[in-house]
């Protein structure tokens, strides 16, 4: 290249600069001029469930599996599953978990991610079940963010396609109280 | 939410002073304990005397922007170093004994051990060095970690610098690298969003401390909750307000800006209900502390700052798996106060509340809003300030957004724009905070301990070349560092170590 690459002022500009040319220079308000490039990166993680395995595969069986812990004077029982009890320690057995719950908490993301940007605006919801000791987070459907609130009875549904990824289940308002 | 098995319910009391005991008890060289050290029984830790005692003997830092092309992270770190040791002659390279260096993300920087080019660049080899990191908490845990190279013996003299160049990928790229802070099985591919996890945590502090309360009379569900979140929106749009403008008079800070109430409340909503002035930015930045044993500190300077408290606490990754068990207790609370609480569940920090007890146990501190002249805490959102004031003591937990009403933590001479009848009861960010300073991750907890240093040094106009943030006579002061939804937090408590 003999051409120098373009100079800016403005950091916004040296990064649409950099998504069409791939570099510029920036020059700051002491003069100080720093040359910038594009420099891309991607991979693709082999990425193993290992003990969390059960649960995603259930999913595309249309089941929630969470743990529940196997000492006697535990019993704990955890709607995220976790392989070890975090309480006492105990190893954890599988458990099935009702599929009808309650909105602990929520919220509408306007803004995510660059990965999820697109899926704006979504519902985040955090639910909780009878009988159980912690909370599932998940994606809320089939709703506005005006008629959402907490307690407010929610079932689950289950992606008919899986991608063995905690979006293969989703929550929808209940048609019936939990 | 059903009641958690018996197994949960143990006070956390206990399990806290568990944690606390088990750090190395750094003691006098020369003396030995006669016995092992039992741990079974909860047993008050001896107050401040944990070691030698250590100093910070001065700082330094770079200003936070959204971006410092001009400069790679070796010479922000250059810069804050070269400002630290400007005017103290006798604290040369030579006298610095190692280093502790931290960064949040090796994502941001695509530099993997970045910390080991940082010392490289210091001229500190062969001298010894580990790089910190703990998401959002690596600046604290620097901190502390420099802390501890002098109180154990280790070290006379430990350089703690920290760093972040979060402008190296576009804002919503950024906000996926930090992301990845959270489950990547369970939390991170439903949308991998930071600003949603805080909105979920501050829709149920509203609903157990606002909709419970305030609107307790309003039987249409939907309706009081409503309500109770524009109730909660427009206190903390106040706190966004205060740091924003605290931060008019601080050169250092990113954003510095005038606003209103409505000005915050009409900003963009990023996550309901949080809209993106009460939010912090991504930056780029550094900060640099130095401690000592207190024979160097009278060596290097007449106006030491000592560290007399630290305490650090966790929980757990994900949000959802969060206890629902009993608060542990400050020293002015009773059990009968949180009798119907479940606690934390995902309203509240456990491990900002454990790290406040510790650091306050160590410090000899039983009444904070007495005992502080101010806190520097981590408002990466205006909802986690009020969630802090309760976490930390401040006032009870479910006070917080009365907290702010009184204005207990704004400053006495800035004008809000609104009344604040307590202010400067316990000013909390009067630097303006990371919601106006900025969060550049690694260097963020020492930038909190430089404002902290020059505070209680009585500084500030000198760093500042303005004296409108300086509190009168500042005595004792916290820093409070906090990483992702509460999973880690520290305190520390520094006190001026002269007479002025």
């Amino acid at each position: 290249m003999t051409a120098r690459p373009p100079v800016y002022e403005k950091f916004r500009e040296v990064q649409e600069e950099l998504d069409r040319s791939g570099a510029a220079i920036f020059r700051d308000h002491d003069g100080v001029e720093s040359l910038v490039i594009r420099s891309p990166y991607s991979i693709n993680y082999i990425h193993s469930y290992a003990e969390d395995s059960e649960f995603f595969l259930a999913l595309a069986d249309g089941k929630l599996r969470g743990s529940k812990c196997t000492a006697k004077k535990c019993g704990y029982v955890y709607a995220t599953p976790r392989g070890h009890c975090m309480e006492c320690g105990a190893p954890t057995q599988w458990v099935d978990l009702p599929l009808k719950g309650r909105l602990h908490s929520w919220t509408t993301c306007h803004f995510g991610s660059e990965a999820f940007l697109k899926e704006t605006p979504y519902n985040l919801a955090l639910v909780e079940f009878d009988g159980v000791g912690s909370v599932l987070l998940a994606r809320l459907k089939d709703c506005t963010e005006s008629e959402l609130y907490v307690g407010m009875p929610v079932e689950a549904r289950f992606s008919p396609t899986p991608k063995y990824s905690i979006t293969d289940v989703w929550f929808v308002p209940a048609r019936s109280e939990a | 939410m059903a009641e958690p098995p018996a197994g949960s319910d143990k006070p956390y009391e206990a399990a806290a002073l568990g944690a606390a005991g088990s750090i190395m008890p750094a003691r006098s060289r020369t003396r030995t304990p006669r016995r092992p050290i039992r741990r079974k029984t909860a047993r008050p830790a001896a107050s401040g005397n944990r070691g030698r005692k250590v100093y910070m003997v001065t700082g330094g830092l770079t200003k936070f922007a959204k971006a410092h092309p001009a400069m790679d992270f070796r010479l922000m770190v250059r810069r804050a170093y070269d400002y630290a040791l400007k005017g103290i002659p006798n604290l040369t390279k030579d006298r610095i004994d190692g280093t502790r260096i931290s960064y949040f993300s090796d994502h941001f920087t695509r530099q993997l051990k970045a910390a080991s080019m940082v010392q490289d660049y210091l001229g500190m080899n062969p001298k010894g060095s580990v790089r910190i990191e703990w998401g959002g908490a690596t600046g604290g845990e620097c901190f502390q970690a420099g802390y501890e190279a002098v109180a154990s013996g280790r070290m006379d003299v430990c350089l703690a610098a920290g760093f972040e160049t979060m402008s190296r990928v576009a804002t919503w790229k950024g906000n996926e690298f930090i992301a990845l802070a959270s489950d990547t099985n369970y939390d991170f591919p439903l949308g991998g969003f930071y600003t949603g996890y805080y909105a979920l945590m501050v829709i149920r502090h509203i609903y157990e401390y606002i909709r419970r309360t305030k609107f307790a009379g309003i039987t249409d569900e939907r309706e009081a909750q409503r309500r109770a979140i524009a109730e909660g929106q427009r206190i903390m749009s106040k706190v966004s307000v205060k740091n924003h403008l605290n931060a008019l008079h601080n050169p250092y800070a990113q954003y510095p800006k005038r606003l209103t109430v409505e000005d915050v409340l009409r900003s963009e909503m990023i996550s309901y209900p949080l809209t993106r002035e009460q939010i912090c930015t991504m930056s780029d930045g550094a900060a640099v502390a130095i401690f000592c044993d207190e024979t160097r500190a009278r060596e290097f300077t007449d106006k030491p700052i000592r560290v007399i408290g630290v305490g650090t606490g966790t929980d757990t990754m994900r949000l959802a798996d969060r206890p629902f068990g009993r608060v542990p207790l400050m020293p002015r609370e009773k059990p009968s106060d949180y009798a119907d609480l479940k606690y934390p569940g995902v309203h509240s920090f456990r491990a900002g509340r454990a790290a406040g007890i510790e650091a306050y146990r160590m410090a000899g501190i039983t009444n904070p809003n007495r005992e502080l002249d101010f806190i520097e805490l981590h408002d990466a959102y205006a909802s986690s300030e009020i969630q802090t004031y309760e976490d930390l003591g401040l006032c009870k937990y479910g006070e917080g957004y009365d907290f702010v009403e009184r204005g207990d933590p704004f400053l006495k001479n800035v004008d809000y724009g609104f009344p604040v009848p307590n202010a400067g009861a316990i000013p909390v960010n009067p630097s303006g905070g990371l919601i106006a300073c900025g969060h550049p991750v690694g260097a963020t907890g020492l930038m909190q301990g430089v404002f902290a240093f020059w505070q209680l040094q009585g500084t500030i106009r000198k760093h500042f070349g303005d004296r409108a943030l300086q509190i009168p006579n500042a005595r004792r002061g916290a820093i409070h560092s906090h990483a992702g939804t509460g999973s880690a937090v520290t305190v520390s408590i520094l006190e001026r170590g002269f007479r002025p």
